[in-house]
């Protein structure tokens, strides 16, 4: 016990805490919380002791580059720099409001989850971060892109966005995760998402850092009556990723789609968490999360729902799908139903297996190679997720990256 | 431009071919008949370079080149065309795009550049209309929702495309009604010409009304047990199998 503290004392001991009202409440919480250890059930695939004993700190920004934009996009740039936000395009007017978050700190930290670890050193050690608002009815004429960007040098970096769209506002956001080289450091990312009655929300998060990096992504989404939240999840490379999506549908006739690829090799691994919670009838929920695993890589699928008592007409669809390129690779996949209503449709499925032979050898047996036979039908796989991703630059990007981490051409 | 001199092949230690030498030269076409379990979708498939199946003994040579040494997809660059029995679907990937792809490593192969989109989709339209493909299965994924017949027609058409030397029809007949018949027959014998040459596998004699072989073989447990021209399918089918192998056991006899 008392190595434990030492432990986790030494490990926070290079941060300086936050301003915000809420960072002595999270710095107080964090003296009896504990990190997940191999009795912690919701970590149980994902092992943190190895990140705990590094020596990380927090470090200054790097200077800006053009390199992680995406080519052609037209939109709102928000650029965090090791933690740090060193960019913000957006001009305040009337309607949307894109601010240090440090200025706004009432709502900072209002309904995340004050339990979990790594949400609270966020909360405890975090300078600013983004606050994004939309007014009533605003719809914005082009995405809100927000890149995170990080280099290798043992970095600890928080990063904290809170985004509210008010009643009937609809915004697209796109979110990408880079390093800037290779070597060791750690995201420690939260964002607190609160989509109210008629809005509507659509995410892609692709995330492409280093295979030494660490990245905990804990998001927060409340949705309100006729709401409709959709967040794509992109991982194409990253050493250890944790993304745990936690999503409150607090209101009739809301829709919820949570969509996810992941495709790893070398030592990576991959773990995502979803949970919907259902606390109110007649709403939709739809998670497609689907894997590609080579090498010694691991992935880990969790998918909770809830429906509660009075959340009676809810459909929940859930389907997880692995194919597995190595004799090495793994998949942990696990989805949870609970239900206590009795008038709801939900169903549930995970499967994992290799490409089909018959199929590879159908499409060498009209000239093309393994590796583009691979590529096509990785490609395939992946179509239902990527579909999903509707801005067709977000889509070539995507591509440009596989092209560079794999060379897939699709 | 195809010698098969001495086969034997097997599949998980089982022999099925015992022993097969076969002359296919340019502008011939060839039918290969026989009971079910003889070995004709194994010839079909060794030639294409199956990986399951094991060369024991003998050769098989493609324009004097040892087919045994190359992999299916180079087998294929070189000129190899094997129409499946049973065509594999293949969800999320376009036929489009598989078949550029295909094109394309193959002109790669013979040093030309990648096709340009606007000649490749001309190729395409006048291809799939010789084998009357519907415009929307293009499009579709590969094989998948297509009705026997057009899972046929489309392999027809993916010759079309790739334009081979010795194309293997593995089957081809099997589950066709006679106007599908008709179509993939008609794109066939259009694709023929003096510089390739065909071998038409098959149980029934009925295709070998619209594609004419100028040489049938009977295959009988993996080997050519008869050669004749195109009257011996007629004289099959009139006869039946049996005949072969009562003709068989005399000779054994003898």
């Amino acid at each position: 016990m008392e190595e434990a503290v030492t432990k986790k004392n030494r490990f926070l001991s290079n941060l300086t805490a936050g301003n915000s009202v809420h960072s002595d409440a999270a710095l107080k919480e964090l003296e009896h919380l504990e990190f997940p250890n191999r009795k912690t059930e919701d970590w149980r695939y994902t092992r943190v002791a190895s990140l705990i004993n590094k020596h990380l700190r927090e470090s200054a920004v790097l200077p800006e580059t053009e390199n992680f934009n995406i080519p052609q996009l037209q939109s709102y740039k928000i650029v965090f720099s090791n933690g740090n936000l060193i960019r913000n395009d957006v001009a305040n007017n009337n309607r949307v409001t894109i601010k240090n978050l440090e200025t706004s700190d009432l709502l900072l930290n209002s309904q995340a989850s004050l339990d979990e670890i790594f949400t609270t050193i966020n909360t405890a050690f975090t300078h600013g971060g983004v606050y994004i608002h939309l007014d009533k009815n605003t719809i914005l004429d082009k995405p809100i892109e927000i890149i995170h960007l990080i280099d290798g040098q043992n970095t600890f970096a928080q990063i904290r966005k809170l985004i509210v769209l008010e009643q009937g506002a609809e915004a697209q956001i796109v979110e990408g995760y880079y390093a800037s080289e290779k070597g060791l450091s750690f995201t420690n990312a939260v964002s607190e998402i609160i989509v109210k009655n008629n809005a509507k929300l659509h995410v892609d998060k692709v995330q492409y850092e280093s295979e030494e990096h660490w990245h905990i992504n804990s998001e927060y989404v409340y949705q309100e009556s006729n709401s409709n939240f959709t967040i794509n999840t992109i991982t194409l490379n990253g050493g250890t990723v944790r993304n745990g999506l936690n999503i409150s549908v607090d209101g009739n006739n809301c829709e919820t789609n949570l969509n996810g690829l992941y495709l790893l090799k070398g030592n990576q691994h991959v773990d995502n968490h979803t949970k919907v919670d259902h606390k109110q009838p007649h709403c939709t929920s739809s998670e497609l999360y689907k894997g590609m695993i080579d090498d010694q890589a691991t992935g880990v699928f969790n998918g909770k729902v809830f429906v509660r008592e009075d959340a009676q007409k809810i459909e929940a669809f859930q389907q997880n799908s692995n194919i597995l390129l190595s004799q090495n690779a793994s998949m942990n996949a696990k989805p949870e139903l609970e239900i206590y209503a009795d008038d709801v449709k939900c169903s549930h499925g995970s499967t994992t297996g290799q490409f089909d032979d018959e199929a590879l050898f159908y499409l060498k047996s009209r000239g093309i190679s393994e590796k583009n036979a691979h590529a096509l039908m990785a490609a395939g796989f992946a179509e239902d997720v990527l579909v999903n991703v509707t801005n067709e630059f977000v889509k070539l990007h995507i591509n440009e990256l596989l092209k560079e981490r794999f060379d897939w051409e699709f | 431009m195809l010698k098969i001199n001495n086969l034997h092949a097997s599949i998980e230690g089982k022999k099925i071919l015992n022993g097969i030498t076969l002359e296919v030269n340019a502008g011939e076409i060839h039918a290969i008949m026989g009971p079910n379990g003889s070995g004709k979708s194994t010839l079909a498939s060794v030639i294409a370079g199956k990986e399951e199946y094991e060369i024991e003994s003998g050769e098989i040579l493609f324009n004097d080149e040892q087919l045994a040494d190359l992999k299916p997809e180079e087998r294929a660059r070189e000129g190899v065309f094997l129409a499946f029995q049973y065509p594999v679907e293949i969800p999320g990937v376009s036929n489009i795009n598989f078949l550029r792809t295909a094109l394309n490593e193959k002109r790669a192969h013979q040093g030309l550049e990648p096709m340009a989109a606007k000649e490749f989709l001309t190729l395409v339209k006048e291809k799939a209309a010789l084998v009357q493909l519907d415009d929307k299965l293009k499009n579709r994924s590969v094989n998948e929702g297509f009705s026997g017949g057009e899972k046929k027609r489309n392999e027809i058409f993916q010759m079309a495309m790739l334009n081979p030397k010795l194309a293997v029809l593995d089957e081809t007949d099997s589950g066709l009604d006679i106007d599908a018949l008709r179509i993939v027959a008609h794109g066939v014998n259009t694709l023929k010409s003096a510089e390739n040459a065909t071998i038409v596998v098959t149980h029934y004699q009925r295709l070998l009304d619209y594609i004419v072989p100028d040489f049938v073989h009977v295959l009988y447990n993996g080997k050519i047990v008869k050669t004749g021209g195109k009257e011996l399918a007629l004289e099959l089918e009139e006869k039946g199998y049996d005949w072969i192998k009562q003709e068989l056991g005399e000779e054994i006899k003898v």
